[in-house]
């Protein structure tokens, strides 16, 4: 295959970027996008030119780290799919293919595609915790957890934290990822006990990043590569207002 | 704990004002809407109506009252939510792709200021008289002010009814997204009702459409006059 990119190039967080275009040659469909990048950084080392800089690392959809807009969608569109994930098959030989990191004032960014998201981790440190004695390992379901909470709890907890919730989102919110966690920590009995606290204090971290607010267009769930689903936001909107009623903390 | 003042004006806490407002909103006019389509059953039915709400200027009054004071906080947090959230995404995407997003969910500001526009305008035509003073003017045989009257010569006029229309488009595009996403706002949109209150709020939105613009096409097609 052969492939025209047109990719944001930014030397560091102050200097203006701007798309410069590459031609990718000899691409094979089994590859997946971030092999098509890899190649095409071959040939711009080659030529002594500076690669393109990019996150990944696990490369197989767990991680999170991997974040690109490819032709105006997170990760590239592809239901439940991270960009490490993406494969070149999904393209058209010939094709123009833009690609962009993550916008959002709370993801500066550090250098071409790679986006700052120590935000996220600024949300978790907030209140995305379960405050637990260390020391020996309990027993395996001690405490017993119903099917249900099971599944719901696991179902946020599927989120990796990649982003594309914010990137894709008009408002730049990061309610989905938020959501995920408080509601993964919450529906389960060890986390339910700071549950009034850690809504508040996520929300309250969260606002003080500089992320958007919901406007439910459900643009987020549609790209979320681990499909968390809409209802997590509604169920977060519903501990927050609780624990306000309570008193907060 | 930080005062429960900052925790309102939060994110969250704004949306709980604009859902609050917008179930409010909502309410009312299905009410109005209920109320003016007693003019099919007769202008004798629409003048005692309207004379009743008039015999009771503390409740119009009240209810007036409070209605401005939710459309403004309601645009009040609309305006300050759009701030915010333009303010999350300073450089804007070179290629964007509305996944997920319906028409109506994207332009929920812009749907809502036409909206209030139609509201101001809507005012003047029918409470205020500033179109066309004579409107308020007429009377009916018992000495009432003759409301039916009223609305069948405001209507008569194309462009003025085809302007209700519109309004009427815009405000039912609105509550299409808006009331479901109040449900979801206020947290009640969790369990396996989320696809009721989607259909809810099309089906309530198209009701509403169907409903007050019948009265401006039944005065164009002449079938109240
Ligand atoms: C007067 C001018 C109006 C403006 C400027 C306006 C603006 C907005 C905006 C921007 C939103 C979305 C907020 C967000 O989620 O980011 C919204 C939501 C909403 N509006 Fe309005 N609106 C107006 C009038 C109305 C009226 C007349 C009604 C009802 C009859 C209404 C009902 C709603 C509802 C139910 C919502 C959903 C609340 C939620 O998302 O939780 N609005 N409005
Ligand atoms: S690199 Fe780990 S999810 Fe893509």
């Amino acid at each position: 295959m052969k492939l025209t990119l047109k990719v944001w190039r930014q030397q560091d967080p102050t200097s203006p970027g701007k798309f410069v275009t590459y031609e990718a040659r000899d691409i094979i469909p089994e590859m997946s996008f971030l092999e098509m990048l890899d190649e095409v950084n071959e040939g711009l080392l080659a030529r002594g030119e500076e690669p393109i800089a990019f996150d990944s690392d696990c490369r197989e959809g767990i991680c999170g780290t991997c974040s690109m807009v490819i032709n105006g969608l997170p990760h590239g569109g592809q239901k439940a799919t991270t960009a490490c994930q993406l494969h070149m098959r999904l393209f058209t030989d010939g094709e123009t293919i833009t690609i962009e990191p993550w916008r959002a004032r709370a993801f500066p960014v550090v250098r071409d595609l790679v986006v700052d998201r120590s935000a996220f981790d600024r949300i978790i440190q907030a209140g995305g915790f379960v405050s637990v004695f260390t020391g020996g390992t309990p027993d395996a379901n001690l405490i017993p957890i119903g099917k249900p909470d099971a599944d719901l709890a696991m179902d946020a907890a599927q989120c990796i934290g990649c982003g594309a919730c914010v990137a894709a989102c008009k408002n730049a919110s990061a309610m989905l990822f938020v959501a995920a966690k408080v509601s993964h920590l919450g529906i389960l009995p060890q986390g339910r006990v700071e549950k009034d606290r850690r809504v508040l204090r996520m929300v309250q971290a969260m606002d003080k990043e500089g992320f958007g607010s919901c406007t439910v267009t459900g643009s987020c769930e549609a790209v979320c590569p681990k499909e968390i689903s809409l209802r997590f936001i509604a169920r977060m909107n519903r501990d927050y207002s609780v624990s306000l009623l309570k008193g907060g903390e | 704990m930080n005062t429960s003042n900052s925790r309102c004006n939060s994110s969250l806490g704004k949306k709980y004002v604009m859902a609050i407002t917008g179930l409010a909103l909502f309410g009312f006019v299905i009410g109005h809407m209920v109320g003016n389509l007693q003019i099919f059953l007769g202008k004798e039915v629409l003048n005692a109506y309207g004379a009743f709400l008039k015999s009771k200027p503390l409740l119009l009054w009240g209810a007036r009252l409070g209605l401005l004071a939710t459309v403004s906080f309601h645009v009040w947090a609309a305006i300050r939510l759009t701030q915010e959230n333009r303010a999350a995404r300073p450089v804007r995407y070179a290629v964007t792709k509305p996944i997920g997003a319906s028409y109506a969910s994207r332009t929920m500001l812009m749907s809502g200021l036409i909206v209030a526009s139609f509201i101001v305008y809507h005012l003047l035509h029918f409470t205020m008289g500033g179109l066309d003073p004579e409107l308020l003017t007429f009377l009916d045989e018992a000495g009432r002010h003759d409301v039916y009257r009223m609305v069948v010569v405001g209507f008569s006029t194309l462009r003025v009814s085809i302007f209700y229309l519109v309004g009427m488009a815009l405000l039912c595009m609105h509550l299409s997204h808006g009331v479901s996403a109040l449900f979801q706002s206020l947290g009640l949109k969790t369990g396996v009702f989320g696809g009721w209150i989607d259909g809810f709020a099309k089906i309530s939105a198209i009701v509403i459409f169907a409903g007050n613009c019948s009265i401006p096409m039944a005065v164009m097609c002449g079938f109240l006059k």
